[in-house]
């Protein structure tokens, strides 16, 4: 860890600001949500906090169901770490903070029981939607978990079936019906540095972080997915405080949908 | 007859037709192919005389001798440390350059500087194969504790300090924070009061962007002026520094 | 059979819109995004930096190392499955081919240069639009260039050449169709790619390279523009 950076962050906390001027528990501004981009995709969206800018591109495809759930489509959430977004991503296969992103976010969506698995069964037991959700970072400036949920969310909104006949998936002629969410999931992750904790990390912070809480949150304050990072251990107080901090700023995530 | 196609200050991109005839020399920047002068990069349109050239307007760091930068520790072993130049070279600073103390033979080297700090050091050597060597000895040659490191465009550098340092000086004055620049594009600054940090911060990353309209320096006074609420002295009465 | 239309209208000399822009990702030394139609080819440069693994490494010069990618939702039909493939692999080899004749690394031992392009839409002509994109963002990265590198497909679609195949014209099936990518150093006049998948006759070959030039010239207005924009001096 980089001692005199983490003094310096710590210094600036004390004091009751962070590297950019930025109050512990402020989002960058501008955040903005951008859907449809690419036409090649069965959705997209592209989400940007600050200078982070995260794309996320919806791919349906079909397959054979889980044979405990013959009924049900599901959602494949892949994250490529694609090196052109940050000088330290290397090419390759996934790497574990790849792996972590895509986990970290497909719980998110399917622990909220966002969508309704049984609508998207075509056959029972032979042939269900899939929807492949697709995350790769434009611009990485910190806090890709956050971005990425977001914008998965917000192309989710956005999706419509294609239309499927005779075995094949025609991709350029879409059905009129959208996918339907029951629930839309938010995702906040609130880092603890030295005392104090911060909300939409820089680079620099997730660098000399101590923990860090992922929580996804529906609308009415039901948690539905929890994810804690950093090498150091929290007490049950700090995770409640992280989570109320998280369920506070969530309402801000939504709003910019 | 030699056409000139371009003006001073105009942006030209790689491969665009500077010059038709041979009176004009190709310099920096710029060859000659044929009768004609091509621009060999992105830069600004410079005239020296006869001569065009071109400034860098974005390039990173390459090290040069006589270079004073800043470094981070990455590596410390038996004879010296191993540096960080924001280059695709790191430097190494040997025993002997270290400091002006007497370091015993086989003394435990973290005590001066270990894995992590920053310090300002000069460039002494390189060598073809772009080996560093650098020294710590010298006037305000230093290990930089506290405040932060940011990176700027190394083609930036001098109009962050300024003729004589007077930008950089005034950027002191203005904010009380301590700032080093060092030419390969790494600033330090250290302020007492957050909000002047930011500020000097905020000051460096505005002479990037404008750095080639004119009358920068004006306007970079009116800004810190209007940012603090002070007045600031005349440049003239700036002590004459280098850094 | 006589391919008298193209498929979206365009004349045969025509190349789809082009949108260019540069500076596009923050954290790269130097970036830009090249659409042309539907095809959309981002890239980011980041050098010259240490270079790892170190036998890797050439001590007279720098390295060039492109790596070209096309997104999981960037077809138009099926989804690409990530990490890469042989074509990929070979179109990364041959952007590298196209590139580095403009380039001097001699400044530069044992370090690289990485492109990196990734393509979020595909709709053919996609490693020129890479090309295009990768040669802006080696301009704003600093590096010294001789020229800019422009690259287009020229295809024969039947009895015609047409300038820049769409989806559609590459899938032609009612007569022979030959797609020929082609890159360009626009200053100096020289080819630096060139392949061929289909049929074509020798003599044809003179026309295509020339429809080639035309268009290019083209392309390093849009190229120029798009880096100029970047670096206006208000």
């Amino acid at each position: 860890m980089d001692d005199g950076l983490r003094s310096h962050v710590l210094e600036l906390l004390s004091k009751g600001v962070r590297l950019d001027g930025r109050k512990p528990l402020d989002y960058r501004q501008p955040i903005k949500v951008e859907t449809g981009l690419y036409s090649t995709a069965c959705a997209s969206a592209k989400v940007s906090i600050g200078d982070t800018e995260v794309v996320v591109g919806i791919k349906f495809e079909v397959g054979t169901p889980y044979p405990d759930n013959p009924d049900q489509g599901t959602i494949i959430v892949g994250a490529e770490l694609v090196p052109m977004s940050n000088p330290e991503f290397e090419l390759g296969p996934p790497s574990i903070d790849a792996i972590e992103l895509a986990r970290v976010v497909d719980r998110g969506i399917r622990e909220s029981k966002a969508i309704d698995f049984k609508k998207l069964c075509i056959t029972k037991g032979e042939k269900v939607w899939m929807v492949a959700i697709d995350i790769i970072p434009f611009n990485d400036a910190g806090n890709l978990f956050d971005a990425a949920a977001l914008a998965a969310l917000a192309a989710l909104k956005t999706a419509k079936l294609p239309s499927y006949a005779d075995g094949t998936i025609d991709y350029k002629s879409s059905r009129k019906e959208k996918l339907v969410l029951n629930h839309e999931p938010i995702s906040v992750t609130v880092l603890k540095i030295g005392n104090s904790f911060v909300v939409d990390p820089l680079i620099e912070e997730q660098k000399v972080l101590d923990a860090r809480l992922t929580v996804a949150s529906l609308k009415d304050g039901t948690l539905c997915a929890l994810q804690k990072g950093g090498d150091s251990p929290l007490g049950s107080e700090e995770i409640l405080q992280m989570v109320d901090i998280a369920l506070d700023k969530a309402k801000e995530l939504r709003g910019a949908l | 007859m030699t056409k000139l196609l371009v003006n001073e200050k105009d942006v030209v991109v790689p491969g665009e037709l500077l010059v038709e005839g041979m009176d004009y020399l190709p310099g920096f920047g710029t060859y000659r192919e044929g009768d004609n002068i091509y621009s060999g990069r992105l830069g600004l349109v410079t005239l020296d005389g006869r001569t065009i050239k071109l400034l860098k307007l974005s390039g990173r760091y390459s090290p040069k001798r006589n270079d004073t930068i800043i470094c981070k520790v990455v590596d410390v072993n038996f004879s010296g440390w191993r540096l960080e130049t924001n280059s695709p070279y790191s430097a190494m600073l040997s025993m002997k350059d270290a400091t002006s103390e007497f370091i015993a033979r086989g003394a435990d080297l973290t005590q001066y500087y270990k894995i992590g700090d920053n310090i300002i050091c000069k460039i002494t050597n390189v060598t073809s194969q772009k080996l560093i060597d650098v020294t710590m000895k010298g006037p305000g040659l230093r290990k930089l504790m506290g405040g932060r490191i940011v990176p700027i465009n190394t083609n930036k550098v001098p109009r962050v300090i300024g003729k004589q340092g007077s930008m950089v000086s005034m950027i002191k004055q203005a904010t009380n924070a301590r700032i080093m620049v060092g030419q390969n594009g790494l600033v330090w600054i250290q302020g007492d009061i957050p909000a002047m940090e930011l500020l000097a911060v905020r000051t460096i990353q505005k002479i990037e962007d404008e750095a080639h309209v004119s009358g920068l320096t004006d306007r970079i006074k009116e800004f810190l002026e209007k940012e603090t609420g002070t007045t600031l002295g005349g440049t003239s009465n700036v002590v004459q520094e280098t850094n | 059979m006589s391919y008298k239309k193209r498929i979206d209208n365009r004349s045969f000399d025509e190349m789809r819109k082009i949108e260019a822009k540069v500076g596009v990702i923050k954290r790269a030394d130097g970036s830009a995004s090249f659409k042309i139609g539907n095809t959309w080819a981002y890239a980011a440069v980041y050098g010259p930096r240490n270079l790892y693994p170190k036998f890797l490494q050439n001590p007279e010069k720098g390295i060039l190392r492109c790596n070209y990618n096309m997104l999981p939702f960037s077809s138009s039909s099926d989804r690409v499955r990530p990490g890469g493939s042989r074509r990929s692999k070979e179109i990364s080899m041959v952007t590298e081919k196209a590139l580095s004749p403009v380039l001097n690394l001699d400044d530069f031992p044992n370090a690289v240069v990485d492109v990196f392009i990734e393509l979020p839409q595909t709709e053919a002509g996609s490693r020129c639009a890479g090309i295009c994109a990768a040669s802006m963002a080696l301009a704003d990265a600093g590096l010294d260039m001789k020229d800019l590198v422009c690259a287009v497909s020229v295809g024969r679609v039947d009895d015609k050449l047409a300038v820049d195949l769409d989806y559609s014209e590459e899938a032609y099936e009612d007569g022979p169709v030959a797609d020929i990518p082609v890159a360009m150093l626009p200053n100096l006049g020289k080819i630096s790619l060139l392949q061929m998948d289909g049929l074509v006759k020798k003599e044809q070959l003179q026309e295509v390279l020339d429809k080639a030039k035309k268009a290019c010239a083209e392309i390093y207005k849009i190229q120029k523009q798009a880096l100029k924009e970047k670096y206006r001096v208000v």
